[in-house]
């Protein structure tokens, strides 16, 4: 569900023209930038947070602060990732905020070399979803996902869920490419691996 | 190449940022190694999956109560 939208080089993206609106005192616009991104960023929010109120105040502080920030957003990056940055910040001050006295980053590294060597090696792979009902395989997908450190969970995100470029994801987080990249492919396999657990069980059901 | 050689190539070979002569050689593993094949299936399937359902929805009382504020904000002069 890719929903940056790509442009051409010369094309300005839609939303300059939406953020210079709302600069201008145009409500409208700057709600429908609300509109375009609440989902990104409440899912962005939920992965780091992993507690719904929490997700629920990010949504909302996130917004308002970019409202009030928004002479500040110069133009040359994405609005889109300049909005992710000030929802990692508040997500990971309401995570400190519960988990006090524990530092917690985004860049703290994480040596897990678990689970990201392939030992589940059934192929699942055609059609995995038709055994299951929407809230069965959504609840699946949520138990997965929470298994990785946040770290992880949130580059494969930005990366493959939002479509983000591995760039934008490295200046979105403060972290460099290399570490988005090896995050990536620690957080896809690992991914895989749990998912397996699932998917090869219903299949040898079947049998 | 080996299985170890092809999984440090595979998020490459996924997001296709590869030349075709290192393709060649991935794809030239992949036929002797099934192993391989299925952890590139299934982590291609894994990506798919995450992208096209939807984990957490997001609840429609938080855009309400979203508009409700900056509309506030902005009676205050925007
Ligand atoms: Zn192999």
């Amino acid at each position: 569900m890719a929903t940056i939208q790509v442009t051409g080089e010369d094309e300005p993206h839609p939303d300059v023209a939406l953020v210079a609106s709302a600069l201008a005192g145009d409500v409208r616009a700057f709600e429908t930038l609300i509109q375009k991104y609440d989902r990104q960023i409440f899912r962005i929010a939920q992965h780091i947070t992993q507690n719904r109120e929490d997700a629920q105040d990010v949504v909302q502080d996130a917004f308002l602060k970019a409202y009030e920030k928004l002479s500040q957003f110069q133009g040359n990056s994405k609005f889109y990732t300049w909005l992710v940055r000030i929802a990692v910040n508040e997500s990971l001050m309401r995570l400190r905020k519960r988990r006090t006295g524990k530092m917690v980053s985004i860049d703290e590294d994480i040596e897990t070399a678990d689970g990201s060597v392939p030992r589940d090696l059934a192929d699942w792979s055609p059609n995995p979803e038709q055994n299951y009902s929407q809230t069965e395989l959504a609840a699946i997908l949520r138990k997965t996902i929470q298994g990785l450190p946040h770290g992880f969970r949130v580059v494969f995100v930005l990366r493959d869920v939002d479509g983000l470029s591995t760039e934008e994801t490295a200046e979105t987080l403060g972290l460099s490419i290399p570490a988005v990249k090896s995050r990536l492919l620690r957080a896809r396999l690992q991914l895989r691996e749990r998912l397996s657990r699932y998917f090869r069980n219903k299949k040898a059901g079947e049998k | 190449m080996t299985c170890t050689e092809f999984l440090a190539l595979l998020d490459e070979l996924i997001d296709d940022t590869i030349s075709a002569e290192t393709r060649a050689q991935l794809q030239d593993h992949l036929k002797g190694c099934e192993h391989c094949e299925v952890t590139l299936n299934t982590t291609r399937k894994t990506i798919e999956i995450y992208r096209s359902h939807e984990v957490y929805e997001l609840p429609a009382s938080v855009r309400e109560r979203l508009h409700a504020a900056i509309v506030a904000r902005c009676k205050n002069g925007c």
